[in-house]
Formats: structure tokens, C-alpha cells, sequence
């Protein structure tokens, strides 16, 4: 998936996390996470960011994301949104999530 | 059945413990129309990853006009859920249209066809006058529900003690009894009316509904307190139950209780008593 | 009449009698009217430099203060900003608890002013910057029973307290509340005052408010007291007390105390007659609802209602399910109110509701619910240290009512955010898990294994019941395992049990990438 502009999703409410996706031309992928859970699960939340980027086949962006305590199925879902976004397209694949 | 809205992930964490009888997850109305997309990523995870036990799961998608409809069940379909709540379905057609998408979307992700229950939401005048149509045009769809917000506004009413509802009501009920599906209810929006909500609730109950839609979970206890049977109730229902076994082992077909033959409607309503007891007694935590 | 000199060394066994010789006549007592003397020979002082310097305070001794007035506090700033300006170092101080009001303490801690914290719990920035390390002596967190037992056994010994009082007369009788028609700030019980006024070397009382003597009723009688002091403001109101304390609307907290309620009457302790505690957290206090209507269905009366007390406890007072009240705290104004108006609600001090020194009032409960941070698989509960280490709470009387009820029923939500409230290992044990019977979550109940007969009659009552194994699990499943939370070697607090033996310490947190 190519990324076109910068996408965002997400919100700061409790339990839900904002990710934006910058797109960029090298240097793989660059997170910047702050979360109200860092010591606990901070790095579980790189770990699904990463994940699921690669599953959508980007290798290189700057992400910001915002974590205010979501659920890793909430940290896909909104890194997946911001993606789509990011790229411009509606193209979703269901079958590969 | 429990609405929680399709883009927030604290609530659609926490849907699961309230003792609703089924959860409806909402892209519809809920959702702001720049969202959708991610309303519609977030419901499909949490679909396929979170733990709901036992409970129904219902997604409410867009109307398949609005050209969202289609990508919701795409996504919907996949992740496995049980029902799918159609909404302004204004005739038998609008309910053919979205089982055609049904069945293609199970197909092509080698989901066993038929998988995939509907409940279509009837919200227009329209609507309720096909009402008989739109109850016997699936055999996917398991009942039918009334969107009291959408029909008062089309009927050039507001919503008021239920005068302005009755005739759908009943068109509703009465179809969904010929077609052998569920009633539903509308939902009552506000939450702190205790006392309003509680007399609804009766009304419905004597109209002969199964069940309502409900937007809080403060909601689902005085509902289901509402639908439990009482214990006298009950009583007499084990008493038919136990007198139909009886007749059984005799091996004649027909029982009586205190000297009362028990017909089959009967026989029926002790059966639907008793299994509304046994649910309720299980949501509790 | 014989001259008692001469027989004075005839009396037999005199030397047991009295030690204090013969009576020596002289005129001294005063004429004036009582309106006039009120006025003229009283304990008011000029003001609080004058109190302190008469208190004979110095360098290395223990000062203590009361924490009714909660976040509104401005007694304690006022002070240690004084005890600064007068060149004080080295101090003790001996709070019943402190608050995010009471950040300015830093500064002082910082240049020497107070070297060591006694307290049952800490908030804000000053708990923060300790958890960081702040202080090189230890906090020394104890219950509130913990506390008066201390006291009362000089374990802590009280060199001079300084207690604001809302009401107080000339010559020291003071009140969280007055009768008197002018109207002052309430704050209802000075349940936790009363330790300090009765065993501290000199107490001084601060008020903004002095009525004629003797401002009865009052929580502290004047012959404890050494000095008064007025001041323009002893507390903001508003933060001193919320007007009304709310029942919950949050679903899941009603759900929590839905099962509470249903836990207690299916194990036998709601009856005619009963005793209960309710804490003041959402779920807990809710709680309190559902019993209400339990109440009202079997016709049960409560006999007492022991506690921080709050206008869900009056109000059921008041319409005739609950005898008596005993409070050492209250929680808003309308139980600061109730105090004040109704005969059978009682103030009563720390020692009285909860010192293990004595039979306390804890020790009279049928049921206690308790809130929790954390939970572990022991039933250890921990309600001082937040999940991420840092100290954000206080012991209060959670570990008393816990060992004195006999159903202690502790409520939390499965999950908070993506947090699990059951652990392996609490961050820090407050409540020992020898004295909770019941967890009750969002999701689940478990009951602890020593209790078969709670089990039995939960189950006998058909409430389904999962082992504390299995919530923990169940937490995990939806928020992941967390990462262990890093310290440094530094202990920064040390939590005392209620008899005050160590139960646990508290250990700096490691903020190092």
C-alpha cells in the first residue's frame, strides 16, 4: 500500500488511540507513542503498530499515536482507518485482515 | 437488544456485561458520516477478536442506497456476525437486495450460506404498510423491528405516550406473528425517565412484542423485570408442562389441568414462559 | 477549729494519702462576670507565631494535623509556611492524611523544614515527587485504626498538634460544625482530630470562627486544649465538601454493585438487625441503593451504619431503615448536616472505630464493602500505589473494617481502560488477603477458598462463582499481560498493618529509558 498524504483516525477518549501516518520515502517505520499505559504496554503497542503495517504492506512512515489505553484490536482497527486514509483509497481487502 | 455505538472502543469493550440479551453494534445512526470507515475497521476487529460469550451479536449497517451499506456487510459478513440489522427497509425488496449481497459476500469468504441471519427496521409510513411483505421475504430474517424516530418524523409527528405509534405497532406485531418472527421494539431514548420507560415497556409487553431495543444498559433491568414472568406465573406453566408430559406417558393426546382441557396456544405460551425465565436467570452475573 | 498542721503527722498512712501537705488559705479566685473574664483571661492567642512560641515547639519534634477538611485544607500550608518563616527544621510530621492541596510541602521538605511524613495516604504532586525519591526517610503509611492506636500507645508521640476546627469557643471547646446561629464552614465529624487533642503534648486549636462558651456540642472539650488561634481562613469549602455525594449512573459500577448487594443477602449477613459499612467510591456507595430496596422488600432495619458517612447513609436514617449512625467522617455536607440534627447520628473518633488496641466499633460489622486498585490471586488488596507504581491514594480504614467485618466484600471493575484490577502480585499490599471474603467484579465473583461457607451459600442461592484464578485470566484475555512495573533499590514508604507490624514497602519508581 502506497501512502499519498497524511491519514488520522482514532480519538484521545479513554480506552481509544489516535494514530496519524506520515507518509515518507525511506528510513522503514518511525513511532512516536505516548499512552497512558507506557511502562505496562508500551511496547506491546509498537509491537501491533508494526504488525499490522507490514500486513498492509507499508514499510515506511512516520506514525504519532496517542494511546490512551485501547485494546490491541482497537490499535489495528485505528491504524488500519489511518492507513486507508493515509493511502486514499477504499480499496479494503477483508479477506487479508 | 442493546445499541452501542460502532466507533467507540470503551463501549464496545464493556458491551458484553450488562446481561443484554443480544448487542447491537451501530454504523448507521451512531456514526458520523466521516467516521464510517473507521467505525467499520473497529466493529470488524472487535467481532473477531473479543469475547462476547453467549450473547447475540447484531451490527445495524447503512442503507445499502447510501452505497455504505454494501462495504459494512463486506466487512461485517466476514468478521462472522450473527445478525444483520437492515435499516429504512421500506419494502420486501430492500430485504431481497441485501440477502443477494449476503449470500454472494459467504460465498465468496467460504462462510457456510445461510450463516447470516436479518432483522430488517421498518421506519417509514411506507415501511409499515408493507409490513406483511417485508416479514416473509427472507427466510434469513428472524424478526422485525420498528425505528419510531425516522416514522414519527415521516408521519409529520413526534414521539408523545405512544398514540402515535400504535398503528405501527401492531402492523409490525401482527406481520411478524403471520410470518412466525420476532417483534422488536423502538428504542426509548431518554434515560434518566425511569417511570416513562416502565409504562413503554408495559404497553409493549401487552401488545404481545418480544422484546425492545434499549440505548443503556441502565435500561436492560427494569426491561427484563418487566418480561420475567412472575412466580405464580411460572407455577402455572410447570403445572401445564408437567400435565402435557403426563398425558404423554399415558399415551393420550389430551391433557387437562383442573379439569380444563390445555390447547395447543396454551401449551405454547407455558413453553415461551419458561424459556424467558431460564434466559433471564442466566444473563444475571 | 484545731490547726490541721499539728495533727498533719498523726494521720495514719498520710503518705498514701496525699503527697501535696497541709491547705495554705489565701483569697485568688476571680469576681469579674463570666461576660467580662470570657473576654479578658482566655486561651486565644495573638496569633499562630505566638501559639507556636508558647507551644514550646522546637527543632526534631512531631507536629500532627487532622484531614477533614480534605482537598480544601489550608491549615497544614499555613502552618509549615509559619514554622518556615520561624526558622523551624527537622519536624515530624504526624497528618492523618494529606492531599493534592498540600503540594506547597515540597518546598519544605526540600529545605528542611519536615524531614519525615506520617500519613495514611498521599495525592497529588507530593506523592508524586515522593514516589521519585523526595525524601530520604521513609513515608510511614498506616489505617486509621493504625493511627489512633499509635497514639494512644505513644508510638507516635504528638508534641504539639495543630487541628482546624470550624467552631470554637475562647477557651478551646471545638467542632467540625456549630450550633450557633452565625453560619461557618462544616465540616461535620473531627472523628480524627480527637487522638491528637487527647495525647498530644500542646494542642492548638485553629478556627475562623469563635462563639461564646461553651460551643456545645463539641468534638474536643476545651481541658485538652492549650491554645486558640483565629484566622481569616482556615479552608475552602468547596473542597472541604461536595454538597450532596451522588449515586453512580455509571452502568458498570451498578452492575458491580448490583452483585455486591445480591452477594451479601445470598450469604446471610442481611437480616433484622444488621450492621454495615459502605465505602464511598461509586461501586461501593451504589451498593448502599441496592440494600435500600433489599430493605424495603423483607422489612430489615439496620441497627448501625459505622463510617466515613455520607447523604445516601443519612437519607436512609432519616426514613427509619437505620438506628444509629457512628461517624468519624463526614463525607458531604448533608452528613455534616445530619450530625447537626439528627440525636441518634454520633460522632466518634479514630481510636473508638477502629484501634485493634480495644474492641472497636469495626469489630461490630456484618458487612463492609470495599473499593480496590488492585487485587492479587492472595486477595492482597492494594488501594496506595497506582498501576504504573506511584503513589495516588490512601490506606484509610480499609485494612480495620476488612479484619472487622465479618463479610468483607471487596468490588472493582475487572478492567479499568487496559488496566486489570486482578494480578499476580499487588504493587503494594495494604489489605491482607487473610481478611477479604469476597471479590466481586463487572465480571465474575470469587470467594476466598478459606470462606466454604459464604461459597456454599452463594451457591446455594444460584450465583455463579469463579475462582480468583479465573478472573485474573479473564483480565488478561482482553488486555493483554502487562509489562512489570520497574523500581529503583530507594524505599520511599513503608506500609504498616493496623496493629502496625510491616506489611510492605514502597520502592521508588524507574523512569530510565
Amino acid at each position: 500500500m502506497e501512502l499519498v498524504q497524511t491519514g488520522m483516525a482514532g480519538t484521545v477518549e479513554s480506552s481509544d488511540i489516535m494514530v496519524t501516518l506520515e507518509p515518507r520515502e525511506t528510513g522503514g517505520i518511525a513511532i512516536s507513542l505516548s499512552s497512558s499505559v507506557m511502562q505496562q504496554f508500551g511496547k506491546q503497542i509498537e509491537q501491533v503498530i508494526r504488525q499490522t503495517l507490514a500486513e498492509l504492506g507499508v514499510s515506511h512512515a512516520s506514525v504519532d499515536a496517542v494511546d490512551k489505553g485501547a485494546l490491541d484490536c482497537t490499535v489495528r482497527a485505528r491504524v488500519y482507518a489511518a492507513a486507508y486514509r493515509a493511502a486514499s483509497s477504499e480499496a479494503y481487502d477483508w479477506g487479508a485482515m | 437488544m442493546m445499541f452501542v455505538p460502532g466507533n467507540n472502543p470503551g463501549m464496545i469493550k464493556d458491551a458484553g456485561i450488562y446481561g443484554a440479551d443480544s448487542i447491537m453494534f451501530d454504523l448507521e445512526d451512531s456514526v458520523s458520516i466521516a467516521e464510517k470507515d473507521a467505525a467499520r475497521f473497529l466493529v470488524y476487529q472487535a467481532l473477531r477478536t473479543l469475547d462476547f460469550g453467549a450473547k447475540e451479536i447484531v451490527v445495524r449497517i447503512n442503507d445499502l442506497e447510501s452505497g455504505l451499506g454494501i462495504r459494512d456487510l463486506e466487512a461485517i459478513v466476514r468478521a462472522g456476525v450473527h445478525i444483520v440489522r437492515l435499516p429504512k427497509t421500506d419494502s420486501a425488496q430492500d430485504v431481497v437486495d441485501c440477502e443477494q449481497e449476503i449470500v454472494r459476500i459467504e460465498r465468496e469468504a467460504g462462510i457456510p450460506e445461510g450463516r447470516t441471519g436479518m432483522m430488517a427496521a421498518i421506519e417509514s409510513a411506507n415501511g409499515v404498510l408493507n409490513a406483511k411483505e417485508i416479514a416473509f421475504s427472507s427466510d434469513r430474517l428472524i424478526g422485525i423491528a420498528l425505528g419510531a424516530e425516522d416514522y414519527v418524523t415521516d408521519l409529520k409527528t413526534t414521539r408523545s405516550d405512544g398514540t402515535e405509534l400504535l398503528f405501527a405497532r401492531c402492523m409490525i406485531l401482527n406481520a411478524a406473528r403471520a410470518a412466525g418472527i420476532d417483534a422488536l421494539d423502538t428504542v426509548f431514548a431518554d434515560v434518566n425517565d425511569e417511570a416513562g420507560f416502565l409504562e413503554e415497556v408495559k404497553l409493549i409487553k401487552k401488545l404481545g412484542f418480544d422484546g425492545k431495543s434499549i440505548i443503556n444498559p441502565r435500561q436492560i433491568e427494569p426491561l427484563h423485570k418487566a418480561f420475567m414472568p412472575s412466580e405464580a406465573d411460572l407455577e402455572k406453566a410447570r403445572a401445564i408442562m408437567e400435565a402435557i408430559a403426563e398425558a404423554e406417558a399415558r399415551g393420550s393426546g389430551v391433557a387437562s389441568l383442573k379439569g380444563k382441557m390445555i390447547d395447543r396456544p396454551v401449551v405454547l405460551r407455558a413453553q415461551r414462559m419458561l424459556a424467558l425465565a431460564d434466559v433471564d436467570g442466566a444473563g444475571e452475573v | 477549729m484545731r490547726d490541721i498542721k499539728e495533727i498533719y503527722a498523726d494521720i495514719p498512712h498520710i503518705e498514701d494519702i496525699s503527697q501535696h501537705g497541709v491547705y495554705q488559705s489565701k483569697r485568688t479566685k476571680a469576681t469579674e462576670t463570666f461576660a467580662v473574664r470570657t473576654q479578658a483571661r482566655n486561651k486565644v492567642a495573638a496569633d499562630l507565631k505566638e501559639a507556636i512560641r508558647n507551644s514550646g515547639l522546637r527543632d526534631g519534634m512531631t507536629i500532627s494535623f487532622h484531614h477533614h477538611f480534605r482537598n480544601g485544607d489550608n491549615v497544614v500550608n499555613m502552618v509549615v509556611e509559619t514554622l518556615a518563616e520561624m526558622g523551624f527544621k527537622n519536624l515530624t510530621m504526624a497528618a492523618s492524611s494529606l492531599s493534592g492541596v498540600h503540594a506547597p510541602l515540597i518546598e519544605h521538605i526540600k529545605n528542611g523544614v519536615i524531614t519525615h511524613i506520617e500519613t495514611s495516604g498521599l495525592r497529588g504532586e507530593l506523592a508524586e515527587q515522593v514516589s521519585r525519591g523526595l525524601m530520604d526517610f521513609p513515608v510511614v503509611f498506616r489505617s486509621h485504626g493504625g493511627r489512633g492506636a499509635a497514639i494512644e500507645s505513644r508510638d507516635i508521640h504528638i508534641d504539639v498538634a495543630f487541628l482546624g476546627a470550624p467552631s470554637c469557643d475562647p477557651f478551646g471547646n471545638a467542632n467540625g460544625y456549630s450550633r450557633s446561629e452565625e453560619q461557618t464552614i462544616s465540616c461535620g465529624s473531627l472523628g480524627y482530630a480527637r487522638p491528637d487533642a487527647r495525647n498530644a503534648g500542646h494542642v492548638i486549636i485553629i478556627t475562623n470562627h469563635i462563639d461564646a462558651f461553651p460551643n456545645a456540642p463539641y468534638a474536643i472539650p476545651s481541658n485538652y486544649v492549650d491554645s486558640v488561634v483565629l484566622v481569616d481562613n482556615i479552608g475552602d469549602p468547596k473542597g472541604i465538601m461536595s454538597g450532596a455525594t451522588r449515586y453512580t449512573t455509571n452502568p458498570k459500577e451498578l452492575v458491580i454493585a448490583k452483585a455486591a448487594a445480591d452477594v451479601i443477602r445470598a450469604s446471610g449477613y442481611l437480616y433484622d438487625g444488621f450492621s454495615m459499612q459502605m465505602g464511598s467510591g461509586g461501586a461501593s456507595l451504589a451498593t448502599a441503593r441496592f440494600i435500600r430496596q433489599m430493605m424495603l422488600q423483607e422489612g430489615f432495619r439496620c441497627r448501625f451504619a459505622l463510617g466515613g458517612i455520607t447523604g445516601q447513609i443519612v437519607s436512609m436514617h432519616e426514613e427509619g431503615l437505620i438506628d444509629r449512625i457512628l461517624d468519624v467522617q463526614s463525607f458531604d455536607l448533608i452528613a455534616a448536616e445530619s450530625l447537626l440534627k439528627n440525636r441518634f447520628h454520633q460522632q466518634i473518633d479514630s481510636c473508638y472505630y477502629a484501634s485493634y488496641l480495644r474492641t472497636a466499633a469495626v469489630n461490630q460489622l456484618d458487612f463492609v464493602v470495599l473499593s480496590a486498585l488492585e487485587i492479587d490471586t492472595d486477595y492482597n488488596i492494594n488501594v496506595l500505589t497506582g498501576s504504573d507504581g506511584v503513589i495516588r491514594g490512601a490506606v484509610g480504614g480499609h485494612p480495620d473494617t476488612a479484619a472487622g467485618a465479618s463479610l468483607s466484600v471487596v468490588v472493582a471493575p475487572l478492567t479499568r481502560g487496559r488496566i486489570p484490577s486482578i494480578v499476580n502480585r499487588v504493587n503494594t499490599v495494604v489489605t491482607p488477603g487473610s481478611t477479604v471474603d469476597v471479590v466481586v467484579t463487572d465480571q465474575g465473583i470469587a470467594v476466598h477458598p478459606d470462606r466454604t461457607d459464604v461459597q456454599a451459600k452463594l451457591a446455594e442461592a444460584g450465583i455463579r462463582l469463579s475462582t480468583i484464578q479465573e478472573l485474573k485470566e479473564r483480565a488478561e484475555s482482553i488486555v493483554g499481560i502487562p509489562d512489570p512495573i520497574r523500581y529503583k533499590d530507594k524505599i520511599v514508604g513503608v506500609v504498616l498493618y493496623r496493629d502496625n507490624t510491616v506489611i510492605d514497602v514502597i520502592r521508588q519508581i524507574d523512569e530510565d529509558e
